[in-house]
């Protein structure tokens, strides 16, 4: 029995999603005794609790690198480049993430030991999403991050948004996982088992037989699910809502961390159990994608509310990103630009997106929410530091060169050209133009309109390190891409080609 | 000393990156410091650059001053700097535009004036990079990074519609560039496929790209045509210029007119007529029309305007036009008069715009009708504006004589119709130009305002003169000018009109050795020398 479902070593493998955990347990056991102004002491826990999952994380990559991937818990975790680069992804976007909130938390006068433990546990979803290949795992680590996402979007009680915004959330979330739930029950039924090992088998075997009904209703089904989560078109609708009720530190946290996840998610079902049939959901993906953009990139530009604004572009940087997996599976061969180009956007995004929201959090202050673009005004002239990096993000964002973005839309681009998808391409680039003019709405109040405003935002040290490491990134990956195209294409996983089972 | 003749062109590109880096760490409350630095930076910039002049050989085909260092090794990108003939041209007009325009916002720019010497160093770095890449990806990072510097300086710094005439400039570009970039890549690809290898190298893909099929060179035709067509402005595309050139402060349309609209007729010179050169000559009539309409409705349009920038600015339609004829008759005299004529309307409409900007310091205005007899109280700026006047519209001994002259002689070789419409535009130049010198210059001073208008300073002199006096260098003897053409045009030509040389040549000399076709004919009787019509060899066959 013991050697049949849990290994000695299988608890190595999931150590870094334990540590969050514990620490996360930690904070809500301490936050008890801790007086009010000691309340950030939870923040300094709960980046302890990344550190120790990032060194852990950083060993398990040590070790697969020798012995190659692994698999544990009967099959059920799976260790391979792929976690380990999403891992890291997530464990960087809550840090940066709690960095921002310690002052932002204490201007809301919301601060309380639970922000800080839900974000761990929302980070043991994300990095179960990615590392389990069994339905019950994946969809449990799902809820995880969703339920704990749901509480943090309503984390400002006494804010009308911010409950509207949650309680949007909860019911839609809820709706999108039964959906998610129906798809996976499906994919039970017909490959008997739970495994996305022996999932994967059969429906590539099934595959060779035409048009298979079930398979695709379980395709179009978790698809739906996952395009939820990631909030393509048409289950977008919840995404401006929430950006703009949540605390703007959750906005960022969920704009990046929890799409990148449902990412990976989406990735790990569809280049193994729905690779197969990979003819019949390319043109969906193609729409979908589509679709994102052009609702995503014309909605953003009769914003007024620059969380909402960025919430609308986010759904345009879905429509990219879900280009590259559209690239990836068209002709015999994966199409592997396709998939470096995603992670690299999404790398890439996760900075850029937070850096932007890290100057939208600068603005906040007593009496002032700052979300709005007229809040923006003078920008440049109260804190042209911030206004400069500002400016930094959006071309990042829209993907004007030599940017982080820029570099993401580029794969994508090159991608489509490789594997002939002149038209997408075409579509993809053209989109561009009306998110440089929303994006350089933004810019033109933060750098051209004068403001009646004469308070200096000013920042603290730790959101000072959150700009400085973003920019950073947005720059760098851009200047000098090379180590980052490398840490993407490290990402790539053969479906379970080096497990041999 | 070694080094930097080997590493000049990386030089003279980030002089003015690095000025701009040293004016980030000068506190913003000392504006004399950031003038005066953006000042030294702007001249730095031209002096490292003028070793150029000496170093560069004319007479030596393909690119020199070489750099080549790995950028980016995943996707074959690398860090390539390299010029011709063409390029040199062009860098060394950038590099002298720059410092006078930097020069001539001494007084002009009054506020922000850190940002504002910031970005035009930027600027000028983008710009350079654009004509010195020898990397497809580094050029497309180049060409779009000097959007951004554009942008801020006409929609901060502009005058009063500044902000949509920046997000228009902005956005019409970036339109036509992203197509572009969709262009490189399916280059870089189709490369690949017939290579092997996967290489943004211009000089590689300048030599791989010819042989692609006709209906890829069609399509990659169309894909580079709007990124080009639309920086140059041609004209369907031309509706953001008035609005740019005009709103832009005088240092941005100097350099706008100056320099950025060259940058589309170098994409064609560089980039669309060497490698596609099947689908160029199929599509030579399309663009051929587009000019000489462009050269007839710039024209017409100026003679109506009200405003003196925006008149110059439609100018540069019209004069652009003949850029992009004299490119596609594809025949030397119109291919290296169009460069010749980028080069005098960077000159010439350059200072025109120096000369609007003098005149709205002084009046704060740029409307022809609060203008007149301006001549009595401003002698020396009526004798520059003069002659600047002549140089732009056509006068023999001025440079766009020279341009013009040259360009029409390579047309008339092709159609002595499209000729005949470029003369008629020359005239409606000279007639817009002179009226409105008439109407800025001459007569009785009207407006109380004008009657005491300071003449011109010493630094607004250092401005214009040395524009004046290259007027008069390539009116004179522009034949050192021609000379770094020579090569590079001779090349492109025997690329896209192959046949060229061939019939030239048997018509002025006799047929030389090469030809063994003089055998079969002496047989039949027959001097070998007398026979101008020999069918080439292919053809006997």
């Amino acid at each position: 029995m013991w050697s049949e479902f849990l290994k000695p070593g299988d608890f190595q493998l999931i150590l870094p999603m334990v540590q969050p955990a514990l620490f996360g347990l930690g904070i809500l056991l301490t936050d008890f005794l801790l007086e009010p102004r000691y309340k950030h002491w939870n923040a300094g826990l709960a980046m302890a609790g990344v550190g120790f999952s990032g060194y852990t994380l950083w060993q398990l990559r040590n070790l697969i690198a020798r012995n190659g991937d692994q698999v544990g818990f009967n099959g059920s975790v799976l260790v391979d480049p792929f976690f380990i680069f999403f891992g890291f992804l997530f464990l960087a976007a809550t840090a940066l993430v709690i960095l921002l909130s310690v002052r932002y938390l204490e201007i809301e006068a919301e601060h309380h030991g639970e922000y800080y433990a839900l974000m761990l546990f929302a980070t043991i979803g994300m990095m179960f999403m990615t590392s389990g290949i069994d339905l019950i795992v994946q969809f449990i680590a799902l809820e995880t991050m969703a339920i704990s996402f749901y509480i943090l979007a309503g984390f400002l009680r006494r804010d009308r948004r911010s409950n509207e915004g949650a309680l949007k959330y909860l019911l839609l979330g809820a709706f999108s996982s039964g959906i998610l739930a129906y798809g996976f029950s499906i994919m039970y039924g017909v490959a008997g088992s739970t495994n996305l090992i022996d999932i994967t088998r059969e429906f590539s075997r099934r595959a060779g037989g035409g048009v298979d009904l079930l398979v695709l209703l379980s395709i179009v089904t978790v698809g739906a699910g996952l395009f939820f989560k990631v909030a393509a078109v048409p289950f977008h609708q919840w995404a401006p809502d929430v950006y703009e009720g949540a605390p703007t530190s959750i906005t960022a946290y969920v704009s990046v961390a929890s799409k990148t996840a449902s990412f990976a998610l989406l990735l790990r079902l569809f280049q193994t159990a729905f690779w197969p049939a990979r003819e019949n959901w390319v043109m969906l993906i193609a729409g979908v994608a589509v679709a994102s953009m052009t609702v995503g990139n014309f909605a953003a530009i009769t914003q007024t509310n620059i969380k909402r604004l960025l919430a609308y572009s986010s759904i345009s940087h879905v429509g990219y990103v879900l280009l590259g997996l559209v690239a990836a599976a068209t002709g015999e061969n994966v199409n592997e630009t396709g998939l470096q180009g995603m992670a690299f956007y999404l790398f890439a995004y996760t900075f850029m997106n937070v850096g932007a929201f890290a100057v939208v959090i600068l603005l906040r202050r007593k009496g002032l929410i700052g979300d709005d673009l007229e809040d923006m005004n003078g920008l440049f002239h109260r804190n042209p530091g911030a206004a400069v990096l500002l400016l930094i993000f959006l071309l990042s964002l829209a993907g004007v060169p030599p940017t982080a973005g820029f570099l993401g839309k580029y794969y994508i681009f090159l991608s489509l050209i490789q594997t002939g998808h002149y038209y997408l391409a075409v579509f993809a680039v053209l989109y561009i133009i009306p998110a440089v003019y929303y994006y350089f709405r933004i810019v033109v109040h933060a750098w051209m309109r004068e403001s009646s405003d004469a308070v200096r935002p000013s920042a603290s040290p730790a959101q000072s390190l959150v700009l400085t490491v973003t920019v950073f990134i947005s720059l760098v990956a851009g200047l000098y891409p090379e180590p980052f195209v490398r840490l993407a294409g490290y990402s790539l996983f053969l479906p379970f080609g080096s497990l041999g089972r | 000393m070694h080094f930097f003749q080997n590493h000049i062109l990386s030089v003279v590109l980030f002089t003015p990156l690095a000025g701009a880096i040293l004016a980030l760490f000068i506190p913003r409350e000392q504006d004399q410091a950031h003038r005066v630095l953006g000042n030294i930076f702007g001249f730095a910039g031209l002096i490292v650059s003028l070793p150029l002049v000496w170093w560069f050989q004319p007479d030596v085909g393909g690119f020199q001053f070489m750099e080549n260092l790995d950028w980016i090794p995943s996707i074959g990108a690398r860090y390539a700097l390299g010029i011709d003939g063409i390029s040199f041209l062009l860098v060394m007009l950038t590099t002298v535009l720059g410092a006078l325009s930097i020069l001539s916002s001494w007084n002009a720019i009054q506020i922000r004036k850190k940002e504002y010497y910031i970005l035009f160093l930027l600027l000028q770095t983008g710009m350079l990079g654009v004509f010195m890449s020898l990397d497809f990806f580094l050029f497309y990072v180049f060409w779009e990074v000097m959007l951004v510097p554009m942008y801020f300086l006409i929609g901060v710094w502009g005058s009063d519609r500044r902000l949509y005439a920046a997000i228009k400039f902005f956005l019409y570009t970036l339109a036509g560039s992203v197509i572009m970039l969709l262009a490189i890549l399916a280059i870089y690809f189709k490369n690949h496929e017939t290579t092997g290898v996967y290489t943004f190298d211009i000089p590689t893909l300048l030599a791989a790209a010819p042989h692609f099929s006709q209906t890829m060179q069609q399509w990659l035709f169309w894909g580079l045509f709007f990124a080009f067509a639309i920086k140059v402005p041609m004209f369907p595309f031309h509706t953001w210029l008035p609005d740019a050139h005009t709103e832009a402060p005088t240092a941005g349309s100097v350099i706008l007119a100056g320099v950025l609209l060259k940058m589309g007729t170098y994409g064609f010179v560089r980039f669309s007529v060497p490698m596609l050169p099947a689908a160029s000559k199929q599509y030579a009539w399309i663009i051929i029309l587009l000019s000489i309409v462009a050269i007839i409705y710039g024209a017409l349009v100026c003679m109506m305007q009200k405003d003196m920038k925006k008149l110059i600015a439609y100018s540069s339609v019209s004069h652009l036009g003949f850029c992009t004829l004299g490119i596609f008759v594809f025949t030397p005299h119109g291919l290296s008069g169009s460069i010749l004529q980028q080069i005098n309307h960077g000159i010439s409409t350059g200072a025109l715009f120096l000369i609007v900007g003098i005149l709205y310091e002084r009046r704060h205005t740029r409307m022809i009708a609060d203008f007149g007899g301006l001549s009595t109280p401003m002698p020396n700026f009526a004798a520059i504006y003069l002659i600047i006047s002549l140089s732009s519209l056509g006068m023999p001994l001025l440079n766009g004589f020279i341009g013009e002259f040259t360009i029409l002689r390579g047309v008339f070789e092709v159609s002595r119709v499209w000729a005949a419409w470029g003369v008629v535009g020359i005239i409606l130049g000279a007639a817009y130009l002179l009226w409105l010198y008439q109407r800025v210059m001459f007569g009785a001073v009207t407006h109380p305002a004008n009657e005491h208008l300071p003449d011109l300073n010493a630094r607004e002199l250092v401005t214009l003169v040395p524009l004046v006096l290259l007027a008069f260098w390539i009116g004179v003897y522009p034949k050192p000018f021609f000379r770094y053409l020579d090569v590079p045009v001779k090349k492109i030509v025997v690329g896209v009109n192959p046949t060229y040389y061939d019939k030239s040549e048997r018509a002025t000399i006799h047929v030389e050795a090469p030809l063994p076709a003089a055998a079969p004919v002496g047989e039949a009787g027959q001097p070998a020398a007398a026979t101008p019509a020999a069918p080439p060899a292919a053809e006997r066959k």
